[in-house]
């Protein structure tokens, strides 16, 4: 009893919860920046195109330093909850997925947009001359013909969500059972010289990113393997 | 009569586009013309996938595209098989058929799914995916998928120009079963002179997007100023009516569709290999250009079987300065002949010069 106790697992419950949270809200979101991205000639293209990727560059503590100044009482995303009678973002759990879901978009974008880029017109244009409305082959042939994008999708928003720190410690902070995730779970336990517990946290991720990734890369390789 | 008109104008470097034209919405009508010649472009502003503004389309009395009006791809009744099969990769050759089947109403539905099948030989392909089947299989899975939304029109963007001969070779018939069985007018486009011949009854040439010349068939293959006449394999169509056969030689007669200058029965035979067809019904029948010789009198001592009496009409140089091509009148049908500049002196060949053709051999189209 005393060793469960001194082993707090609501970190990984909080940053699975985020995780999942995160990821769902990712694919709603990415699927339509992906597919615009990945058909228009508009000349606006290029610009957003490198908006999605600036999380790539960026430090997270960039990132999460201006979220929280746009979203803070004093920011006007921030005013403008306030006005409406909301709670403002920073230091909750929504806030959170707030930010992972701009960090982690890049990760979401990027597969899908390339899912549907190899696709090419031609699979819609076929699904129009056999009488498909726009939205009609949308769904019956773009969405299942991109599946391995979206797999990848999935799981690196998935695992990037879980790895991520320096934005989480600008927005999030380190409230128990909200915002303290693994991440920051581990810096506090390594500051406090809880090595134990360090390890035993570390370890994990270190393990789940492994099987993650190998689990990705199955899955690609299944999905290029029945054409041989 | 029904008819298909078309007017697409686009002047666009990338995409230019002259033509005005009204053609028979019945049979196949071939759009031929070399690579870059506008023909896919023009196929596609027929389907819709592109807009050129100011263009109308009217097929029968249905209007597609004019200046108020544009009706989308996947509103327009039509069957649009593209140059690669496009098969969709995440569903069987089953779910393939299906899907445009299930999205067209029960009442408008035209044909049966069995007959589709049955038509493309394709029952034992059924459970299959895209990946497991070979290039031809899969161009008749694309043709059997846009005949299963009943279309009114049927698009064909030189389906077998990705495959092999072999391939080629067992599309094919099911091609002229096409032109046989269904009732829809067919757009082929095509910069095969050879598929040309046996698919189209009407044609339309392109050239760097203009039209060049069109009209039937047989009368494009014969003229001289198109490049047509100037093919190696440069030939002619001739409609015959099945006479009688001769099971003892394996052979069957054929008489030219109309006995225009009532000339005898024995002049007016042609002989083909014996063919499994009823006696009355018409045929079509290709004669290549350099198999017909021509002589002043009717010679009785000839192997050659087939000798026409025929009417020259003009004479036109060939690539080959040593030939000449010779456009002959059977009653009333244009044929080819090719023979040396030479004999055409020795012979004193004339405009309207009354001659004999000695076809050496006659190929059925259909």
């Amino acid at each position: 009893m005393v060793e469960l106790n001194a082993f707090n697992a609501t970190p990984i419950w909080l940053t699975l919860k985020l995780a999942a949270t995160t990821t769902v809200f990712l694919l709603l979101i990415a699927t339509p920046i992906a597919w615009w991205l990945a058909t228009t000639r508009h000349k606006l293209r290029t610009p957003v195109s490198a908006l999605v990727a600036l999380p790539l560059v960026l430090p997270p503590t960039v990132l999460g330093f201006y979220l929280l100044v746009l979203l803070g009482p004093q920011g006007w995303v921030g005013q403008l909850m306030q006005n409406l009678g909301l709670n403002t973002l920073p230091f909750t759990f929504t806030g959170l997925v707030v930010a992972s879901v701009i960090y982690s978009l890049p990760f979401a974008v990027q597969p899908i947009q390339n899912a549907f880029q190899q696709q090419g017109l031609r699979p819609m244009e076929v699904a129009a001359t056999l009488g498909a409305s726009p939205w009609d082959r949308f769904f019956s042939i773009a969405l299942p013909l991109a599946k391995p994008g979206f797999l990848t999708a999935m799981v690196l928003s998935f695992a990037h969500t879980v790895g991520e720190f320096g934005v989480v410690l600008m927005i999030g902070g380190n409230i128990e059972g909200e915002t303290r995730v693994l991440s920051v779970a581990i810096y506090d336990h390594v500051e406090a010289l809880e090595y134990t517990q360090a390890h035993v946290l570390s370890a994990g991720l270190i393990v789940f990113s492994f099987i993650t990734l190998l689990l990705l890369n199955r899955l690609n390789e299944k999905h290029k393997g029945p054409t041989k | 009569m029904s008819s298909i008109h078309a007017r697409f104008t686009s002047t666009k470097e990338s995409f230019r586009l002259q033509l005005d034209e009204q053609f028979p919405a019945s049979g196949i009508t071939g759009i031929f013309g070399a690579s870059g010649s506008g023909k896919t472009t023009l196929l596609r502003c027929i389907a819709g996938l592109e807009r050129i503004e100011n263009g109308y389309l009217k097929i029968n009395d249905e209007v597609w595209q004019n200046k108020k009006r544009f009706v989308a791809t996947h509103k327009r009744k039509l069957g649009y098989v593209f140059q690669e099969a496009s098969l969709f990769a995440h569903l069987s050759v089953k779910q393939n058929l299906e899907y445009g089947w299930k999205r067209t109403p029960v009442n408008e539905r035209t044909i049966t799914f069995e007959e589709v099948i049955d038509l493309l030989g394709l029952s034992p392909f059924l459970k299959r995916y895209s990946s497991q089947l070979s290039g031809g299989q899969r161009q008749r899975v694309a043709i059997a998928r846009a005949l299963l939304t009943s279309p009114k029109l049927l698009l064909m963007d030189e389906p077998l120009s990705s495959l092999d001969i072999a391939s080629k070779q067992e599309i094919l018939p099911y091609l002229e079963r096409l032109h046989d069985e269904i009732h829809f007018p067919i757009i082929y486009v095509s910069h095969s002179p050879e598929e040309i011949v046996r698919l189209a009854d009407h044609l339309i040439c392109l050239e760097k997007g203009a039209v060049t010349a069109s009209g039937p068939l047989n009368e494009l293959l014969t003229r001289s100023d198109l490049p047509l006449a100037n093919l190696e394999e440069a030939c002619s169509i001739v409609n015959c009516v099945v006479k009688s056969h001769e099971p003892d030689f394996h052979v069957t007669h054929l008489q030219i569709a109309e006995n225009r200058d009532q000339i005898a029965p024995e002049l007016n035979n042609i002989m083909i290999p014996e063919k499994d067809l009823s006696v009355g019904s018409p045929v079509r029948v290709r004669i290549v250009a350099r198999d017909v010789s021509l002589t002043l009198s009717h010679n009785e001592h000839t192997s050659i079987s087939n000798i026409l009496p025929a009417r020259i009409i003009e004479t036109f140089p060939c690539p080959n300065p040593f030939q000449v091509m010779v456009k002959l009148d059977i009653q009333g049908q244009p044929i080819l002949s090719k023979i040396t500049k030479r004999s055409c002196s020795v012979l004193g060949i004339k405009n309207g010069m009354n001659v004999y053709a000695q076809v050496k051999s006659v190929a059925l189209v259909k």
